[in-house]
């Protein structure tokens, strides 16, 4: 075997979304890295649907971009049609999608790599890890060439051992027409890992000039769309639009009748699927009471007549999906111009990973993306980008960064992997956040932009300029608690005569007929301001109570999340717990009380045995700062002895 | 994931309350407050000489103990304040001693409760004298097994009442719970599927449906005459039969008060006892037959006015000799009476099988608990047959469930609560995911009765229920 010449200190392994964010992230923190791709014609491709974000993805890409991510950014740059979901609920649950040029997204953010400082592309397939004394220290391609890193960061997607299935065929395949990446997935069993195997699915794609539009329902974008990056300053254009048709009785007889010739219903596929994302197939045979399914029409770009049918994800053989597809209103004498698919592929149960998403097999070896069970490109880019930050904090020497639960979908997302693990393909919902209401992407940049500014991912003019920001909305807020008005100037709005009274304008925007621009009616002093400051100013004022409530709770939760359990904690020989919580207890290695008690099987009792233990092991190694709490050792006074 | 039912450990700075004496023994019980409010919240529930604020440190203080909504006294107290760190958690803890055994401790407890103090996990007290420092870490193992030992009691506890009826309510208010909450929550995360937007009136409905049901069992706390009073369980017997024995031998490790009751003649004695949790009256009759002799009369005339309010007759017969036409009479008297009943053989030791056998016959389709009250056999039987009917007894007055452990009533208020708030929500049109909210604020507090956790399950029933996903 040769041996690459130079030393790296961070090798990214996959080109993925979760894999550009993880080499970006690295290069700009002046880590010398190298991101290996099997090919460089596909960087960055989206797999899938040609969309970013959604509900809590949208959240999940503005959170990335605070952080100084490049999804959002890549995403503006490259959108064809905008849509903000949820925009008659309340804030919190706001979610961002663009439609995207999916060539155009892919060579956009080759565009950010090749041109950013420290990095470099190589293209080469990834066969072996590099470990020894069950530390990381490079890899070695399918040419058995050597490469020397400190760290390396695994973002493999679909493509260990992936097989394609269509009908009753397979082959080995990453995705249609590419290579699978094989040996790699051996190779890390080797070390102790355990891998598992998920399967996914896509739809097919069509020729636009063989649908017949007008038999089917245009879905326009947004007006004044917003962007998702707080870097993006040219206004988004919608160029496109979406077309809405339905499935009927005629497609879900032709797919019931040839449900023989589908690997999923003749157990040909073994992995688990997404249930939230179920295959049309899946679809007509739980809900035979569904007259009619959605199916989306989305172009796949400017340049092209490409269209994908959302709603129709298949891995019906191709005559089948033809013909089904042909008993659709306006796909009448549709053409295929790639068929649908499953795909199985390898990945490793995410609780063999630490919060930082280095493997606690083995040292300075960080997995981001589909390899931990996870399913979506913002969820693989929010990974991509913590991987990336750790890997370097990690050969600094300096303190993981962990998001918990409360600052981000970040968090939840890591630590719903690290803790419970997966056995689907893990999709971010809003459902999953229990502090949604302050979740939110318009809180996104106060929640984050302080960490990407001080990572040196974000730039100060971009900082201060939030700074800047906030200063005004704290302002305004305090203003509108300061001034008094008679609430008669409301009564057309408010329906309802009020006595006379002054209250504070702070007040009356409380109130759910009044928007802030009805405090601009009667109050000339608000006029002054922009756009992004009051409508911050009104959200926080309008929901404040709720928002209180939650932050009430987060604070209640941070006593047991602050309650550190040291990496060299034993439980061996400990007392107290039952065998089903101390079993998982060793397994997972919770970092902290917190993540204990989100383990299922064990309870409030373990937890209290928990606590126990560990502070007579801290007392024991004499450590300082973990139980935070107001002991007072000295000052005891044996006349209150009650028990 | 999810908080849940760890919700209550995670908040070691609470202000916790307990029963710090055990269950029906002495006559003296002490509720416990600890934490940073326990001083202002005493001061909510106890009328004395001065604020409880301006007690000073490890002084005792007469006073009441008042009803923080009514005003009405519940109980005379003594109440000792110990100021942090000088206390036994190191936090403020206040001591409150009340009269009376179980019933009015926990009517006292109940007022804390009022006031927001959460009901205090097992041993978390110890867990707090330990996290905070008071007990030396050489008894870190004891205190690991003493926590672990009282929550699986605790458990077991949690699991007995759980049984049956009272579960499978709260399984189903969780049950309707969840699936509104996956209503919700798939408007939210699935807003492009084709599902109609649930009507705000519909919300409200099961919403006030839900919490009308969890007031209706919430009363069954108040209104449960046994655990008020005591079940009332009257033993006859003609003379000699060992009704006096068996009374003390059920007393023996259950006592709780000896109350004599005023005015009542030498021949009837009632006790106080606990068995597993059922306060327990037990009263001792004067022998019954029939007689001429006036202060027999008078004896008889008693016991019949005891057989007329018990809540159970225990009908002693001794099987050491035959079952004669005097058993069989009184084994009428309480048939036309109508009461619940208990036939028990007594002397059971020094009976030949053969004649319990014939005195069994006589006695047919009639189950016997046979019992020796001399040696002390078949009593934990005669208990759970007493237990167990009181039960029974329990769901006649309440239409078949019953709410008695205070912890339960403490989540179902927080649960009530939590569906006001939703309410509210839907009336001011706030958008789902704030009713949602509160929803799931109601189903943790629920979760911490059954001992289950929300988020999983409401993702599995969006996705067994609607078909979502493009």
């Amino acid at each position: 075997m040769l041996t690459y010449e130079e030393e790296f200190d961070i090798i990214v392994v996959g080109a993925g979304h979760a894999g550009c964010e993880a080499a970006l992230a690295a290069a700009r923190m002046r880590q010398k890295t190298i991101l290996f791709t099997m090919n460089k014609d596909t960087i960055a491709q989206m797999s899938c649907n040609p969309a970013i974000g959604g509900s809590a993805k949208g959240q999940l890409v503005k959170e990335i971009d605070a952080l100084g991510g490049e999804i959002g950014l890549a995403a503006d740059q490259t959108a064809i049609q905008m849509k903000t979901l949820n925009k008659k609920k309340g804030p919190a649950v706001w979610s961002s999608r663009t439609q995207n040029d999916r060539s155009a997204y892919r060579l956009v953010m080759r565009d950010y790599l090749e041109n950013q400082n420290n990095l470099f592309i190589k293209q080469d397939t990834i066969v072996e890890i590099l470990v020894k004394n069950e530390k990381a220290y490079g890899v070695i391609t399918a040419n058995r060439i050597g490469y020397h890193g400190e760290a390396v960061i695994l973002t493999c997607g679909t493509f260990l051992n992936g097989l394609i299935h269509i009908g009753l065929e397979h082959f080995p395949a990453g995705r249609a027409g590419e290579f699978p990446a094989l040996g790699l997935t051996e190779n890390l069993i080797n070390f102790g890992f355990h891998a598992g195997r998920l399967k996914t699915g896509t739809p097919p794609r069509l020729d636009g000039r063989t649908i017949d539009f007008s038999k089917t329902n245009p879905q326009p974008g947004d007006e004044s769309p917003k962007p998702f990056s707080l870097r993006t300053k040219n206004e988004l254009q919608n160029k496109c639009l979406c077309y809405l048709t339905y499935t009927n009785q005629e497609t879900h007889e032709y797919i019931l009748n040839n449900l023989d010739r589908s690997p999923l219903y003749s157990g040909k596929i073994k992995g688990v699927g997404p249930r939230y994302c179920p295959s049309i197939e899946d679809k007509v045979v739980k809900f035979k009471d569904k007259l009619r399914h959605q199916l989306f029409l989305e172009p796949e770009g400017i340049g092209t007549n490409e269209y994908y049918v959302n709603g129709f994800a298949t891995s019906l053989p191709e005559d089948v999906q033809l013909k089904a597809l042909r008993t659709v209103h306006g796909l009448e004498n549709v053409q295929m111009m790639r068929t649908g698919y499953a795909i199985e592929y390898d990945y490793f149960p995410p609780t063999q990973l630490k919060h930082s998403l280095e493997t606690k097999l083995v040292e300075n070896l960080f997995f981001a993306g589909q390899i931990n069970g996870t399913s979506g490109y913002e969820e693989a880019a929010a990974q991509g980008i913590m991987a990336g930050i750790n890997a370097v904090l990690k050969l600094r020497g300096e303190n993981p960064f962990i998001l918990d639960r409360s600052q981000a979908y970040i968090g939840v997302l890591i630590d719903d992997l690290v803790t419970k693990g997966t056995e689907e393909p893990y999709r971010m919902f809003t459902s999953r956040a229990e502090y949604r209401l302050v979740l939110r992407e318009d809180n996104a940049d106060q929640r984050l932009l302080e960490y990407g500014n001080r990572f040196g991912l974000v730039s100060n003019n971009l900082y201060e300029a939030y700074l800047n920001k906030m200063e005004r909305v704290n302002k305004e807020k305090k203003r509108l608690r300061r001034v008094f008005v008679s609430i008669s100037a409301f009564e057309h709005l408010i329906g309802r005569m009020e006595n006379n009274k002054k209250i504070c304008l702070a007040k009356i925007l409380k109130m759910p007929e009044i928007t802030y621009k009805d405090i601009i009616e009667v109050d000339w002093e608000a006029r002054e301001l922009e756009k992004e400051v009051y409508e911050q100013v009104e959200l926080e004022i309008k929901y404040e109570g709720y928002i209180k409530r939650q932050v009430l709770e987060i604070e209640k939760a941070k006593k047991l999340e602050s309650m550190v359990i040291p990496d060299d904690f034993n439980y061996d020989g400990l007392i107290g717990f039952k065998t089903e919580a101390l079993e998982k207890l060793k397994k997972t290695k919770p970092i902290s009380l917190g993540q204990a008690s989100r383990i299922s099987g064990v309870t409030p009792g373990d937890i209290a045995v928990l606590m126990v233990h560990l502070k007579q092991f801290m007392a024991k190694t004499s450590a300082v700062g973990c139980l935070s709490t107001a002991a007072k050792e000295e000052s005891t006074d044996s006349t209150d002895e009650i028990d | 994931m999810s908080k849940g039912n760890t919700g209550n450990l995670s908040s070691i700075e609470d202000t916790i309350a307990a029963i710090s004496t055990p269950l029906g023994e002495g006559g003296i019980g002490i509720v416990r407050l600890s934490g940073k409010d326990a001083v202002k919240i005493a001061e909510k529930i106890f009328k004395g000489e001065k604020p409880v604020s301006q007690i000073s440190s490890h002084r005792v203080t007469y006073g009441e103990i008042i009803d923080p909504q009514t005003g009405d006294t519940v109980d005379e107290v003594l109440l000792t304040v110990f100021k942090a760190p000088n206390s036994y958690t190191t936090e403020n803890l206040v001591e409150i001693s009340c009269h009376g055994g179980q019933l009015v401790v926990s009517k006292v407890l109940e007022q804390t409760l009022k006031c927001g103090v959460r009901l205090a996990e097992p041993g978390e007290f110890t867990l707090r004298a330990f996290i905070n420092g008071r007990i030396d870490l050489s008894q870190a193992e004891a205190v690991a097994e003493v926590i672990r030992a009282k929550t699986d009691l605790g458990l077991k506890l949690g699991l007995k009442h759980l049984k049956g009826d009272l579960s499978e309510k709260i399984n189903s208010y969780r049950d309707r719970l969840i699936d509104l909450l996956a209503r919700l929550e798939v408007e939210i995360d699935f807003s492009e599927e084709e599902i109609e937007p649930l009507e705000g009136d519909k919300v409200i409905e099961e919403l006030q449906s839900i919490q009308n049901e969890i007031n209706d069992l919430l009363s069954t706390y108040n209104e449960g005459k046994i655990l008020k009073e005591g079940l009332n369980v009257v033993i006859i017997g003609k003379p000699n039969v060992g009704k006096s024995s068996l009374l003390n031998a059920l007393l023996k490790e259950d006592r709780a008060i000896v109350t004599p009751i005023p005015g009542t003649t030498r021949d009837v004695i009632s006790e106080f006892a606990n068995f597993k949790g059922i306060p327990v009256r037990l009263v001792d009759t004067a022998g019954y037959r029939i007689s001429k002799d006036i202060i027999e009369l008078e004896g008889i005339k008693r016991t019949k006015i005891e057989m007329g309010e018990a809540d159970l007759l225990l009908l002693v017969m001794d099987t050491s000799s035959e079952i004669n036409e005097e058993d069989l009479n009184l084994l009428q008297e309480m048939i036309t009476l109508k009461n619940k009943y208990l036939l028990v053989f007594n002397k059971i030791d020094i009976a030949s099988a053969d004649l319990v056998r014939k005195n069994m016959e006589k006695l047919k389709d009639k189950s016997i608990v046979k019992v020796s009250a001399l040696k002390g056999e078949g009593l934990d039987s005669l208990k759970d047959m007493i237990v167990s009917s009181s039960l029974v007894l329990q769901k006649d007055q309440t239409q078949g469930v019953l709410l008695s452990s205070i912890r339960h009533k403490d989540a179902l208020l927080r649960a009530k609560k939590s569906l006001s708030l939703a309410m509210d929500s839907v009336k001011n049109k706030m958008s789902p995911e704030f009713v949602a909210l509160d929803v799931k604020g109601a189903l943790d507090a629920i979760g911490e009765v059954v001992g289950k956790t929300v988020t999983d399950d409401i993702l599995n029933k969006i996705f067994s229920e609607f078909c979502i996903g493009k």
